[in-house]
């Protein structure tokens, strides 16, 4: 990594050591986050090539791009890849492994090679899967569902179903690690109530990592054994019952969801107070929301089987407890509101990624408790309106809050300013690719498009084409980021140690930080969010 | 690792199992143990889908699950029990010599734990082929007949029968996988025991592996009765 | 974690206690107790668990809130996967399946 000549006499974590395997075998948990922050990257684009193989697909109403077989392939790697090697690992492998002991004041997490050994595991993980893919790929969609993928599926869900499997004691590490260091790391004076919120989100994260995953590898491991050894667990013909898989599946795979939006509300809440020059309104609210929010979350699983059979009393329970599950997530939307208000807002790269979460995150979220009414279920179950619904929260949710949250930190992990107006730029064009590709979707599914069909019928096809440009308008909204974070890293201007005037621990170190994040070990006498403290920075240039 | 002042100071204080982002043994220590704990509460759910599967289908074919269950050997089971629970006494009376640092008496006890586990894999390969030779493996060999023959008062669905067996050598095949993980763990600790690397000051690989050990000893308390005991009712 | 040192009395005696329980479970099995066998033999092994915890484990004497938080968690979800999966099971054969 080149460093301009002024930094080059300070020593930190990046020019501390030089060579592959410094980096190889790096123990440094900012160095290993650099590590997933590429592979990370590196899938995603992998996902959304298949995402764009299907919107191109359904450019027309004719299934006249790829075959029937294919068509399902695509939409199961993106889905796989997506979500099991983009946005579970994303903002806790990335962020979450660069800031938490930062944020708390320790030196590193508590198991710094179990860390890596994490990341070797998500590499192996994704070794299997690229080999599952370019071998003829896998096509019973990311969900499994039996027996199809056990008794009938000629694809490689063996493969497939081993790499997830691996992927997820990569992401249990992970959990395992945040939790002890959060509990046993702090520095003196770091109170629970003083950590910053972005903590208490993967705090929460992780328990849902620790508690969930496990039931998957399980799941999986079953599947496997079917498939191999043709046993009739899942398989109705043998005795077995393919909705003990939806159960078993579904009992990871929903707490999942918020694996994936917790720690990118945890960024939004760090942004919103900073660029609002505010404490958060409500601290402790929005914590607890987290936790409520990871406990909730598992007990509402069956909502993604109202329809597959399961008895009508169980599936009130579930529709209730759905309902229960939005309250936590629309109190940290109403704090995050709160907090703005009669607030200093700047419209900086980050805040604007806030504001889009805030917004698209609600309509999913609203769309969520539509999805949670046994009556509209019924109707709008496996249409395009809920992957309308799940594509706001991940996408106009999760997403958003990544590329926030990698603006945001973004200086302090490479030193450098990207290049605001362009960052600023490339919110937008987000912001509206996203809007173009999904908002149609909503209004398909309520028009009865099925999901996962390579064909429609041909009065869908104008809200069609419109999502499919959208979607190209949203790549190049993704790859612009990426080339000037690149361009940064040598030409970016040389960031401050606190260039946003940001409040926490990580603003108090160097810009990149030393190997051992502080010069000393610090001591927390201050409240988190001490706006009334900290100074505003002078106003963001919008040169380079 | 900066040359202050600080750093150098601190650095005299301690042994050299103290990782370096740790300010105190006692803070390695703590971590380690939560660490555990909350490994083996994901493990606690691991296990946990299969005992959801068998939750379901145990209720659902109890009459199947049942005549499986007679088919396993009881005095084995039992044996095999308390051949786990012996081991898990010579775990705990291997931590205490760590602690008092027994290094002799620790080695033994460690070396016991392995015989123990080795005891306790061979019986179960005696019952997993006396299951193959009885043609109860799930697959395109199983046959469920001698069962059928064996209780006429029931009905035996063949299918079912088979789902008992597949969670019969899924839950104890995951067990016994553990076991020699186990085992292997304890190798590593017996060679490091031997070498002199456990002292009353640091002994926490022992205590962790200990606790690993004794919670592959409570899955197996629960398996067998589920397992082995689910009717035995003299038959009327 | 611990510094307090547990005698190995005690523990020959929880061994030998459960070596107890392991034998009344199987012989318990054999006796017709009707739907009760299966609570008795599930109470025995809560029972054997308990003590393999709370004594061999150290979780008694040397644990702190934290350990016995992460054992309860664990338990607990374990007991919403269970339950919650039965509340679909057992309530199929109402009415409308």
């Amino acid at each position: 990594m080149a460093t301009a000549a002024i930094t080059a006499e300070r020593e930190h974590y990046l020019n501390k050591e030089y060579g592959i395997r410094s980096w190889l075998l790096t123990t440094d948990h900012k160095r290993i986050a650099l590590l997933y922050l590429m592979s990370i990257t590196f899938f995603f684009f992998i996902g959304g090539f298949f995402a764009l193989l299907i919107r191109l697909e359904l450019l027309t109403p004719a299934g006249d791009l790829v075959q029937a077989d294919t068509y399902n392939k695509l939409f199961t790697m993106h889905g796989m890849v997506m979500i099991f090697f983009f946005l579970i690992p994303s903002i806790p492998a990335v962020l979450g492994n660069f800031l938490v002991p930062i944020m708390i004041g320790a030196k590193d997490l508590a198991f710094p090679r179990i860390n890596l050994l994490s990341w070797y595991l998500y590499i192996i993980a994704g070794v299997m899967m690229l080999h599952c893919i370019v071998t003829g790929g896998v096509d019973t969609g990311w969900t499994f569902y039996t027996p199809f993928s056990t008794a009938f599926s000629n694809t490689k869900v063996i493969e497939a179903g081993l790499a997830i499997f691996v992927a997820g004691f990569s992401s249990i590490l992970t959990g395992l690690n945040f939790v002890v260091t959060i509990h046993r790391m702090r520095a003196p004076g770091m109170t629970w109530s003083r950590l910053p919120l972005f903590i208490w989100a993967h705090y929460a994260t992780s328990i849902i990592q620790l508690l969930g995953t496990p039931v998957l590898a399980i799941t999986l491991v079953l599947v496997v054994f079917e498939r191999v050894f043709h046993l009739g667990i899942f398989d109705p013909t043998r005795g077995g019952d393919p909705l003990l898989f939806q159960h078993l599946f579904w009992f990871y795979s929903h707490p999942a969801v918020y694996i994936m939006i917790l720690p990118s509300m945890g960024v939004v809440t760090e942004i919103i107070p900073c660029f609002s020059r505010k404490r958060i309104f409500g601290y402790h609210a929005v914590a607890l929301s987290s936790i409520a929010i990871a406990v909730f979350g598992f007990l509402v699983w069956a909502h993604h089987m109202f329809v597959a059979g399961i008895s009508l009393y169980s599936a009130l329970i579930f529709s209730i407890l759905s309902y229960l599950v939005a309250i936590p997530s629309a109190i940290k939307v109403f704090n995050w509101t709160a907090t703005m208000y009669k607030g200093s807002i700047t419209f900086s790269t980050p805040m604007l990624y806030a504001f889009g979460f805030i917004g698209l995150f609600t309509m999913g979220g609203l769309t969520g408790l539509f999805l949670s009414a046994l009556g509209i279920d019924v109707h709008v179950t496996d249409t395009y309106f809920v992957v309308a619904h799940f594509h706001y929260i991940m996408v106009g949710g999760a997403v958003m809050g990544y590329l926030g949250g990698m603006h945001f930190w973004w200086p302090k992990i490479s030193g450098r300013m990207y290049p605001e107006w362009l960052g600023k730029f490339a919110a937008l064009i987000v912001f509206l690719g996203f809007n173009l590709t999904f908002f149609p979707q909503f209004v398909l599914g309520y028009l009865g498009m099925p999901r996962r069909y390579w064909q429609y019928p041909p009065e869908f096809q104008v809200l069609n084409v419109l999502s499919t440009a959208g979607s190209t308008i949203l790549a190049v909204g993704y790859v612009l980021p990426m080339l000037y974070f690149l361009w940064s890293m040598r030409y970016g201007k040389i960031a401050d140690d606190n260039p946003w005037g940001a409040a926490g621990l990580e603003w108090k170190t160097t810009s990149p930080p030393p190997t051992f994040n502080f010069e000393e070990t610090p001591e927390v006498t201050w409240e988190a969010y001490n706006y009334d403290e900290i100074p505003a920075p002078v106003e963001v240039s919008l040169e380079r | 690792m900066s040359d202050s002042p600080i750093a150098v100071e601190q650095h005299a204080e301690h042994g050299p199992e103290l990782r370096h982002h740790f300010e105190t043994a006692e803070q390695q220590r703590n971590a380690a143990s939560l660490g555990m704990w909350i490994f083996l509460g994901t493990e606690i759910m691991f296990f946990g889908g299969m005992f959801c599967a068998y939750l379901i289908y145990r209720l659902n074919y109890f009459n199947e699950f049942a005549a499986g269950s007679r088919s396993l050997d009881v005095t084995l089971g039992t044996v095999n029990t308390m051949v786990l629970i012996c081991s898990s006494l010579t775990v705990a009376l291997g931590v205490r010599a760590a602690q008092m640092g027994k290094r002799t008496l620790l080695v033994i006890l460690l070396l016991l734990t392995i015989v123990f586990g080795f005891a306790f894999l061979g019986i179960k390969g005696i019952e997993w082929y006396d299951k193959y030779k009885e043609h109860h493996i799930p697959g395109a060999s199983f046959d469920a007949s001698d069962l059928i023959r064996d209780y006429p008062q029931i009905h035996i669905d063949p299918s079912h029968e088979q789902l008992y067996f597949s969670l019969y050598f899924a839950m104890t095949g995951l067990h016994a996988l553990h076991m020699i993980i186990g085992v292997g763990i304890f190798a590593f600790l017996t060679f490091h025991a031997w070498k002199g690397r456990y002292t009353p000051h640091y002994y926490t690989p022992i205590e962790i592996g200990g606790l690993y050990w004794h919670f592959v000893d409570i899955v197996w308390i629960y398996l067998f009765p589920l397992l082995y005991l689910i009717d035995r009712k003299p038959l009327g | 974690m611990s510094e307090h040192i547990m005698s190995s009395k005690l523990y020959y005696g929880i061994w030998i206690t459960l070596m107890i329980l392991t034998v009344v479970t199987a012989k318990v099995a054999f006796i017709d107790l009707g739907p009760f066998n299966t609570v008795v033999a599930l109470v025995i092994a809560t029972c054997k668990a308990l003590l393999v915890v709370l004594f061999f484990m150290h979780v008694k004497y040397a644990s702190e809130k934290l350990t016995r938080m992460v054992i309860i968690s664990s338990i607990f979800w374990l007991l919403i996967l269970l339950f919650l999966s039965l509340a679909d099971y057992s309530t199929r054969a109402l009415g409308h399946g």
